[in-house]
């Protein structure tokens, strides 16, 4: 242990921590900018800074560690000048525009700015312009108002292993670029959006598409559907100042009622179908010893990924179409039938926690007669966005129930927001599907937790199965790779591309670097997910009642010839540069 | 080379035949004619002077004179450079045209070809390289071996006690005694900071790891500095044999160069050099059959001057974009892939085998009590004999500039000196006497830095100066950490208004708090040291500063838009001269008129000042 003073408060830390993990146990929080606990600590934006006796110059608190005997001030004239100097420096170059910026009130350039009441710029000068890239259907990268604290180079670079991006060019024209400068969509970008969750700023952030929503929901001719992903209901709440991970289903529905939307039906459904045709493709795989192991399908970026990286692998990856595609193109066909509803007046939303999904809906194997499963898909934020511009006031809503007659979904349908839920689910469903029983296993506790890998061994009917949930693409990669090398024995793998899940999706609410630092955002919210499942009645996606009923008046069986129409796709190799 | 008795038998026999080299009376019927190959020398044509020294050699059927590319002599704005050996005859500014009456007249005849000798300042022809003021008060030591052995030739740098050091301590001394040695030389990093040596090796030693390395920071990237470059391209050797004994000091068994692409010349001899050096057993497995491993690769800079930077040097190394780490962990603890790892600069290690030779008592002879040995620096600007010269550390800045520089030319003022490029500052007149050592010039605001040295007359602006240097660095930014990327930037443009008349007191003060606090703030020391040539320019020339500022007046020419030149009516005898010599056409009047200056036209070239005979133009 190590003893130390910070602003005259002596303490005693584990060897190894740093000065700003020192003073945050003293109840003392040294301003930070670029950094993000475990993923960017370089000390670029100098923000720490603090003095420390005996010492030239200031040490940098985020990185550094603390020495026996040391005493640090964390705001001494010195320090409280250059911080205000170089909070100067960074908003001379930034854009200012903060009224006009989605990540107002929610921007830690904006807060640091206003706790050190930064009334004018002391040295302003020449600003660097930069170009708008809008070119993708999920991200928007705005480098007017990046302060190159390179948290998404870090994030894309490390957490990831994609290296999409990264700092080009040097000294005041640095800045964050792609491969030959080239617009994201034509990179190898996966549309994770992690990126975004890691940015302090507005410079990136999800291509908004509610105003085309508004737009329909004024329309008469259109019907407007909405689906919402089983992730968004532990984080949406958030955005309203609720505690992280409150589950916030029953006031989400009516706010959706309350916006406008013609039905409100539950993406768990949606999750529910997936089940019933992957553990069916992964049963059928397994006893002929087919393309094993089958690779889950239900995540777009990661999809893009193995399109991109591992095209020798595409055989592997299960034909399901992910749960809004599938439920979406039930509401098209089915539900429409059953409604007698035009599906061309149609107009299905999904309520996401997800930016690929934006580029996933818009693919040309998401169509069906021509007219796309899902039309819009909007982000657990712009929902946010959307209520409230609606005035609703959100937390007095009552709860609100999904329609019917999809309304009715599945515990196991929930637990897809999580990294391991599909498995879980799925495992469900195929033991039940081998073993021609209703088992009364329902938990899999292997394949829950945190971590980016989970292994398993699953005993179904006396056959071992091996099992493995990878969270994050650079375990991705990891998991790939054992495959490839051929030294792996996996029946059954779960990809998700964000770390912990679509919980932690590129499009649920942003939090910063100090809760990041202080919380576990990803447990929070899974939990809320595993208790909703908890207390479903109906926890295997096979016995909902619903399919059932759906099976048996269009699709027939799950692989049957309309499901595979409807349900399924297939995937091919994709450049990874289109330049 | 399996054994110590084969180098003695190299050297021996090899120091016989080179003799002459060194030796003016030496008992020779050989002649050396040696050509500078240094890259100024090198650009000027001296391969092509090499090349017809050889044909006309062999057309005339002379067998008894060899003709040998060197490094750099050092009186670079004399070059090409020959020299003839053992006589020690010095011909400067050679062109290929020439090499017919050298042979001819030098060589043949026994006479020397008088138009080619080198003139001192004063005109009078110097006979021998010693006559010259230039050399007179310089002490040799890093550069001992430039300009007298060809760098491509393995034996003859045997043969001036080469690989003698690495012997010597692989045989005689433990680690701790190398070390030892090195600490009470007193050498000190010649990289910029002054470090101490021998601590460096000794914190090295003592870090824990199996795996340590040993680098070579060749990445010279200050404007006008070419001290390593020129050690590299005369005595790569030097270098190999002290990262060895390094090596050997600090446990490592791994070598890297990292030199800059830019020094194309350098890295093909240190090429060369490591090839020659592996096939003769001195890098490798098991040299000198001692059980000691060691092996050195190079690799080459893109270009950036930050990574001179130890750090981002490393982070480069490593395959990385080139950007400075948080210190510490220093490098000694956590160097090249988080091993430990010593990094010295090519000048630190070119001193290494000559203080194991001559012991560390003679090393700390020379120099002052806290700054031993010599410095190497490279001389240039507004003084006449611009090269490469080493003095003992306490040699005064007056002894450089007048002594061995020969003064400023056109009978103009000496005003300041710049040491330590973009991250030093100037020296004014008044310190013209400080003993030139690492205390004495931080004292004075300004640094040792690796050695670049440039004179300023007074008709240079200060101002534009620190502008010069801030444009260097703002360029040369990694781009990491804000002070440095955003704060330099703002520091520059200030400057600029300045500079163009649309500058105001308060800018000085604004000038004076960003500089402080990029001090203080930045990650590296390239952003640390950044507003260094801002502060002590303005601590020696803030009236110049406020001329700019507030009377909006630059008294050189070199800020365009601030002077103003014109003709003292009182002067002007209507002779035209200027006129006639203006490229621009912008001064008016005909016949025996006075002329006037048309100010829209004028550019300030400062053509017309220097051609009226009548000292009638001013600004």
């Amino acid at each position: 242990m190590i003893n130390l003073t910070i602003d005259g408060q002596k303490i005693t830390v584990p060897e190894g921590t740093t000065i700003l993990n020192a003073a945050k146990q003293a109840g003392i929080d040294i301003p930070t900018l670029c950094f993000l606990k475990e993923i960017n600590e370089v000390g670029d934006c100098r923000m720490c800074i603090v003095e420390v006796e005996g010492r030239k110059g200031f040490a940098t608190s985020c990185i550094q560690q603390v020495e026996e005997g040391m005493v640090v001030h964390t705001h001494t004239p010195n320090v409280l000048e250059a911080r205000h100097v170089i909070l100067d420096l960074i908003i001379s170059n930034h854009a200012k525009d903060c009224l006009t910026c989605t990540r107002s009130g929610n921007c830690e350039l904006q807060a640091l700015a206003t706790k050190f009441n930064v009334l004018d710029i002391e040295f302003p000068g020449e600003m660097n312009k930069h170009k708008i890239d809008d070119s993708s259907p999920s991200i928007v990268r705005d480098f007017n108002k990046c302060i190159l604290c390179r948290r998404c180079v870090a994030t894309c670079k490390n957490v990831q292993e994609i290296g999409a991006i990264d700092c080009v060019n040097r000294g005041f024209e640095s800045c964050i670029s792609t491969v030959g400068d080239h617009s994201l969509n034509d990179v190898d970008c996966t549309f994770c959006g992690q990126c975004i969750e890691s940015c302090p700023t507005g410079a990136l952030h999800e291509k908004e598409t509610i105003n085309d929503v508004w737009v329909k929901l004024k329309d008469p001719e259109t019907v407007v559907l909405v689906q919402t992903a089983p992730a968004t209901r532990v984080a949406l709440g958030e955005e309203f100042g609720m505690p992280i991970g409150t589950n916030v289903v029953g006031k989400m529905i009516t706010a959706l009622k309350r916006l406008g939307f013609y039905k409100v039906f539950d993406t768990n459904t949606g999750a529910d179908f997936t089940i019933m045709e992957e553990a069916n493709e992964f049963v059928e795989r397994f006893k002929n010893h087919d393309n094993l192991p089958m690779l889950t399908s239900c995540c777009p970026a990661w999809v893009k990924f193995i399109e991109m990286e591992y095209p020798e692998l595409l055989s592997h990856l299960s034909s399901c179409k992910s749960p809004h595609q599938m439920f979406g193109a039930i509401l098209k066909t089915y539900y429409a039938k059953k409604e007698n509803i035009d599906p061309e007046k149609i107009y299905v939303v999904s309520v996401m926690p997800c930016i690929a999904k934006k580029f996933e809906r818009q693919r040309p194997e998401m169509k069906e007669n021509g007219l796309y499963d899902v039309d819009n898909v909007i982000t657990t934020r712009e929902l946010a966005r959307m209520i409230k511009q609606a005035n609703i006031d959100f937390e007095k809503l009552e709860d609100g129930t999904f329609d019917s007659p999809m309304g009715e979904a599945t515990g196991a349908g929930a637990i897809f927001g999580t990294t391991g839920g599909v498995m879980e689910a799925a495992l469900r469903t195929a033991q039940d599907i081998l073993t021609g029983k209703d088992l009364p296993k329902i938990n899999f506790e292997q394949v829950r937790g945190g971590e980016g890998i989970k292994r398993a061994t699953i005993n179904i009917a006396g056959q071992p199965i091996s099992v493995v949930a990878a969270s994050g693409l650079s375990n991705a990669r990891k998991i790939m790779e054992e495959i490839k090398s051929g030294k792996s024995n996996y029946q059954f793998v779960e990809i998700m591309a964000c770390l912990g899940g679509c919980i932690m999706g590129g499009g649920q609410p942003i939090k910063n670097s100090k809760i990041r630092s202080e919380v576990d955002v990803r447990k929070l919210r899974a939990d809320s997910l595993y208790s909703i499942d908890e207390k479903s009645t109906i926890r295997k996606s096979h016995e909902n009642p619903i399919l059932k009923k759906i099976y048996e008046e269009y699709l027939e069986k799950p692989g049957g010839y309309r499901a595979e129409k409807l349900l399924h796709t297939k995937y091919a190799k994709r450049e990874k540069y289109n330049i | 080379m399996k054994s110590l008795q084969e180098l003695h038998k190299i050297r021996e026999e090899k120091r016989k035949e080179l003799d002459l080299r060194v030796n003016t009376n030496a008992d020779c019927r050989e002649k050396h004619i040696l050509v500078c190959h240094g890259t100024g020398c090198t650009s000027s044509k001296s391969p092509q002077i090499l090349e017809n020294f050889r044909r006309i050699l062999k057309e005339k059927n002379i067998d008894n004179v060899r003709v040998i590319m060197t490094g750099c002599f050092g009186l670079c704005a004399k070059g090409p450079i020959v020299i003839i050996r053992p006589e020690d005859a010095f011909y400067a500014m050679v062109t290929p045209e020439d090499c017919e009456e050298i042979i001819q007249t030098h060589i043949v005849e026994g006479k020397r070809v008088e138009r080619l000798l080198c003139k001192d300042i004063d005109g009078k022809i110097v006979n021998s390289l010693d006559e010259l003021n230039f050399y007179k008060k310089q002490k040799r030591i890093a550069l001992k071996n430039c300009g007298v052995i060809n760098p491509e030739d393995i034996d003859e740098y045997i043969a001036f006690n080469g690989y003698e050091a690495l012997e010597r301590v692989l045989r005689e001394y433990t680690q701790d005694e190398v070390i030892d040695i090195i600490k009470k030389s007193g050498l000190r990093g010649r990289g910029g900071a002054g470090f101490p040596t021998g601590k460096k090796w000794e914190l090295t030693k003592a870090s824990e790891g199996k795996q340590k390395y040993v680098v070579c920071n060749a990445d010279e990237g200050d404007p006008g500095a070419f001290m390593d470059r020129s050690i590299l391209e005369g005595d790569p050797h030097a270098v190999l044999e002290a990262m060895e004994i390094a090596g050997y000091a600090i446990g490592a068994d791994r070598g890297f160069i990292y030199v800059r692409a830019e020094y194309p010349i350098a890295v093909h001899r240190l090429k060369i050099a490591i090839e020659q050096a592996r096939n003769y057993g001195i890098l490798g497995k098991n040299i000198f059959g001692t059980g000691f491993n060691f092996d050195i690769e190079i690799r080459l800079g893109a270009g950036a001057f930050v990574c001179g930077e130890e750090t981002a040097l490393l982070e480069s190394i490593e395959g990385k974009r080139g950007q400075p780490r948080v210190k510490p962990p220093y490098p000694a603890t956590a160097g090249l892939w988080g091993k430990p790892t010593l990094i010295n600069n090519v000048e630190t290690y070119a001193n290494i085998a000559q203080i194991i030779l001559k012991g560390s008592d003679w090393f700390s002879s020379i120099g002052t009590e806290n700054s031993k040995g010599t410095k190497v620096f490279a001389l240039g600007g507004n003084v006449n004999n611009i090269g490469l010269v080493e003095v003992p550390m306490g040699t005064t800045l007056r002894e450089i500039v007048y002594d061995i520089g020969g003064g400023i030319p056109n009978g103009r003022d000496f005003k300041a000196a710049q040491t330590g490029g973009p991250s030093g500052g100037c020296i004014p007149k008044e310190h013209l006497d400080t003993p030139i050592d690492y205390e004495s010039l931080k004292q004075i605001g300004s640094m040792m830095g690796s050695g670049g040295l440039i004179v300023m007359d007074d008709t240079k602006c200060m101002v534009s100066l620190a502008k010069f240097y801030l444009q260097f660095t703002v360029s040369e930014s990694c781009g990491k950490c804000t002070p440095c990327r955003i704060g330099t930037k703002r520091m520059l443009e200030i400057l600029e208004k300045l500079c163009s008349g649309e500058g105001e007191e308060y800018d000085i003060y604004k000038l004076e708090k960003l500089a402080a606090n990029i001090q203080k703030s930045s990650i590296c020391g390239l952003g640390q040291s950044a507003p260094n040539p801002v502060i002590s320019t303005l601590k020696y020339f803030r009236e110049e500063f406020r001329q700019h500022a507030i009377q909006k007046e630059c008294k050189s020419l070199e800020c365009k838009s601030l002077s103003q030149i014109t003709i003292d009516e009182e002067k002007c005898k209507g002779c035209g001269l200027c006129q006639k010599h203006c490229p621009v056409d912008a001064i008016e009047g005909e016949g025996r008129e006075k002329r006037v200056i048309n100010q829209d036209k004028c550019i300030k070239c400062g053509t017309c000042i220097m051609t009226c005979p009548f000292h009638a133009i001013g600004n």
